[in-house]
């Protein structure tokens, strides 16, 4: 099953769940960090990264011996990633989405596919977790297709040992957090009970419900703000999954690049018990642990 | 002599010269011997998802243009201006159309050929 | 007309309520929203808006029913898996990137191309002064060309209204939202908190102002929480040669003023708003100094 740790907004304790939950984990394990503007769940898994490879996009190259100056792929690119200046048939590869549109029209089969690095992917092991991990290019402004070969790179590594996917997503909710989190079974959305938390989690659920897996909630720093949080969630029927208090040594635990799940027993234990609500949604027959959240 | 495309907020010669390039209002291409001028709308590029400054260089390029003089361009439209041969008059806004061109042939504006990428510096 | 944006890389490091006690620390300014995907500060500034627009950015693609001949060409055409096996096939809005391949490549031209609307921006008034902010509907994408609409907005709004400095909340991370939000600033402030993530975020948004050589400032927010860390953070800021402004202790005001509606400046009158001023007082002596520069 794939587990995707999701939230509204950044900052909310998303990584930290996600690195609690997978030391917890009771089956085999793969992890994956597709947060790859700022991939940081390696540093608190602290993975031994055994290998690494550059992500590329297609983009076209234009042989002008071929090209007639037809017009065709200027015309039809949704993205101006090639342009007509006098005579010249320019591209601009920062500006492709790799659509293929322009390979597809040209009639004189004038484009070759070249390519753009889009960042690295590496991967390795922490411990017995299979742990892979994205890293978008500084100054590249695609992360989407990036997150979609991350999440290749984990899905084959979790095959070859029939574990289960804990995905740490980007946050927020536009397009690049959808990408990741699309082929979720379970969306687990990191939340703190403040205003700013109240509205980050209601754009979280509009965003994702939509995608039909199931919501759950984790309410980090607990105490602090007020009750919203919790009334909104027993409004819409989502359940609450677990609490992580907010108290200081959890805190200085996290500043450190410690896993809170290993900070005291207590709180080990309420991260085991969040992995077994979860991995009841496995089966179908259990499934009443995790009562159905999706409202239509 | 050379034509002139300049970025402008409207559609005559004492319009405003628009600071920005890609997403200006419109062109206006003047003749500088006769003052002659026609006005090219820029709408569609302003509503463009993306590349709007490469749009507007074709713009400029199919209207036959040979110097262009606006306040800002980046550079990727500075890369496209280049490939079409078009000479760059920048950091001209607040002046009018008017004005600019007739600074233009006065030779008070000088053409440059990096992109000002950032202008706010010194 | 100077710029400012406040950045963090990260969420969580408290930039909105920052960004807010700025808002009502500055004189004679435009507020700003660019972080478009989960915008937080009109939850302290409750803005009144006096201008609404729909963002239209982009197309989708969506196939009609009727016109199609179910011949499949345009599911294997897709490269971002967008249209739907299903009979008829459909377009998933949350896929299609807007590229056209599918319409012009459908042999019943069955294919239409809509505009996209992506969201909503809006002119307000605050009690702190003029505000631009948006809300990008969950899901959509291009808020970067958004950053670049509100930037421009404000702008003008700025002109109109005669004031003289733009205040941004930035968008979070470091890809497309944020090089639009950086693109011809004066100023960065970056909001980081000595944790491993604050400090390996700072880095990185680091390396993204100094590609596009913007002067940048550091916060160190929850500076108390971790002293090695904080040191390290340090070291890290004179590597890259960044001042850091300010140093705030955790504080539970900032938490008491949110869930009062209010910028913390104006909630607490105590050390850490104390500390704020100062660091706006630094803010402001940087913009003078790169005026001066000009």
């Amino acid at each position: 099953m794939i587990i995707a740790v999701a939230s509204g907004k950044g900052g909310t304790g998303k990584t930290t769940v996600a690195a609690s939950l997978a030391v917890v984990w009771e089956r085999p394990l793969a992890v994956v960090d597709l947060d790859v503007e700022a991939p940081n769940l390696h540093l608190f898994l602290e993975p031994e990264l055994t290998a690494s490879e550059t992500a590329f996009m297609e983009i076209p190259q234009v042989d002008a011996s071929r090209c007639t100056r037809c017009r065709a792929c200027v015309d039809l690119c949704q993205f101006k990633a090639i342009s007509l200046l006098g005579d010249a048939l320019m591209t601009f590869p920062e500006m492709c989405h790799g659509c293929g549109a322009c390979m597809a029209v040209c009639p004189e089969n004038a484009m070759r596919p070249g390519r753009r690095p889009l960042g690295a992917i590496s991967w390795g092991h922490a411990g017995p977790i299979r742990f892979a991990m994205g890293r978008l290019k500084i100054g590249e402004a695609m992360s989407p297709p990036l997150i979609r070969r991350t999440r290749q790179k984990i899905e084959v590594l979790a095959r070859t040992g029939a574990a289960d996917i804990i995905m740490d997503a980007p946050p927020g909710v536009s397009c690049p957090a959808v990408n990741a989190v699309m082929a979720a079974d379970v969306i687990l959305l990191v939340t703190e009970p403040t205003p700013f938390g109240l509205f980050d989690l209601r754009l979280a659920v509009q965003a994702f419900d939509p995608l039909g897996s199931r919501l759950g909630v984790v309410v980090n720093r607990a105490g602090i703000g007020n009750r919203d949080v919790y009334r909104f969630c027993d409004q819409r029927g989502i359940d609450i999954l677990a609490e992580i208090p907010f108290e200081r040594d959890l805190a200085e635990v996290y500043a450190r690049g410690g896993i809170i799940a290993q900070a005291r027993p207590a709180i080990r234990e309420r991260f085991r018990q969040l992995g077994r609500k979860l991995a009841a949604n496995r089966e179908p027959s259990t499934a009443d642990h995790f009562k159905a959240v999706r409202h239509a | 002599m050379a034509k002139i495309a300049v970025t402008s907020e409207g559609p005559n010669l004492d319009a405003r010269v628009d600071s920005r390039f890609g997403r200006a209002a419109g062109f206006i291409l003047v003749d500088p011997q006769t003052m002659h001028f026609e006005y090219v709308d820029n709408g569609a590029s302003q509503v463009m998802a993306q590349g709007a400054g490469i749009q507007a260089a074709e713009s400029v390029s199919r209207a036959g243009a040979d110097v262009l003089l606006t306040g800002f361009v980046g550079p990727k439209a500075f890369q496209a201006l280049a490939a079409a041969g078009i000479d760059v008059g920048q950091e001209v806004d607040g002046l009018t159309v008017r004005e600019a061109v007739r600074r233009f042939i006065n030779g008070a504006i000088p053409l440059t050929h990096a992109p000002n990428h950032r202008r706010a510096q010194q | 007309m100077p710029e400012i944006v406040i950045l963090s890389g990260k969420g969580g490091t408290g930039k909105t309520s920052l960004t807010a006690a700025f808002a009502h620390l500055a004189q004679n300014h435009v507020i700003c929203d660019l972080d478009v995907d989960a915008p937080d500060l009109h939850l302290l500034l409750h803005p009144r808006p006096r201008h609404t627009e729909a963002f239209i950015s982009g197309h989708e693609a969506r196939i009609r029913a009727a016109a199609c001949n179910r011949c499949g060409q345009c599911i294997d055409l897709c490269r971002f898996g967008a249209i739907m096996e299903t009979d008829p096939p459909v377009v998933d809005p949350l896929k299609c990137e807007g590229c056209k391949l599918c319409v012009s490549r459908c042999p019943q031209t069955a294919i239409d191309f809509l505009p996209r609307h992506c969201g909503d921006w809006y002119v307000s008034d605050t009690r702190l002064g003029p505000m631009v902010h948006a809300q990008l509907f969950p899901a959509e994408e291009n808020s970067g060309r958004l950053v670049a609409r509100l930037r421009q907005e404000a702008r003008e709004l700025a002109r109109q209204t005669r004031r003289d400095l733009i205040l941004a909340d930035g968008p979070p991370g470091i890809a497309c939202p944020v090089i639009s939000s950086l693109s011809g600033v004066d100023l960065a402030v970056v909001v980081t908190e000595p944790t491993p993530s604050g400090r390996h975020d700072l880095e990185r948004i680091a390396n993204l102002t100094a590609h596009f050589k913007i002067t940048t400032l550091v916060i160190i927010n929850k500076c108390d929480l971790n002293p090695a860390q904080m040191a390290a953070i340090e070291t890290d800021c004179r590597r890259h040669g960044l001042t850091v402004i300010a140093a705030l202790p955790h504080d539970p005001a900032v938490t008491a003023a949110m869930l009062a509606g209010q910028t913390v400046t104006e909630y607490a009158a105590n050390g850490f708003s104390l500390h704020l001023q100062n660091a706006w007082a630094a803010i402001q002596d940087y913009l003078s100094h790169n005026r001066r520069k000009e």
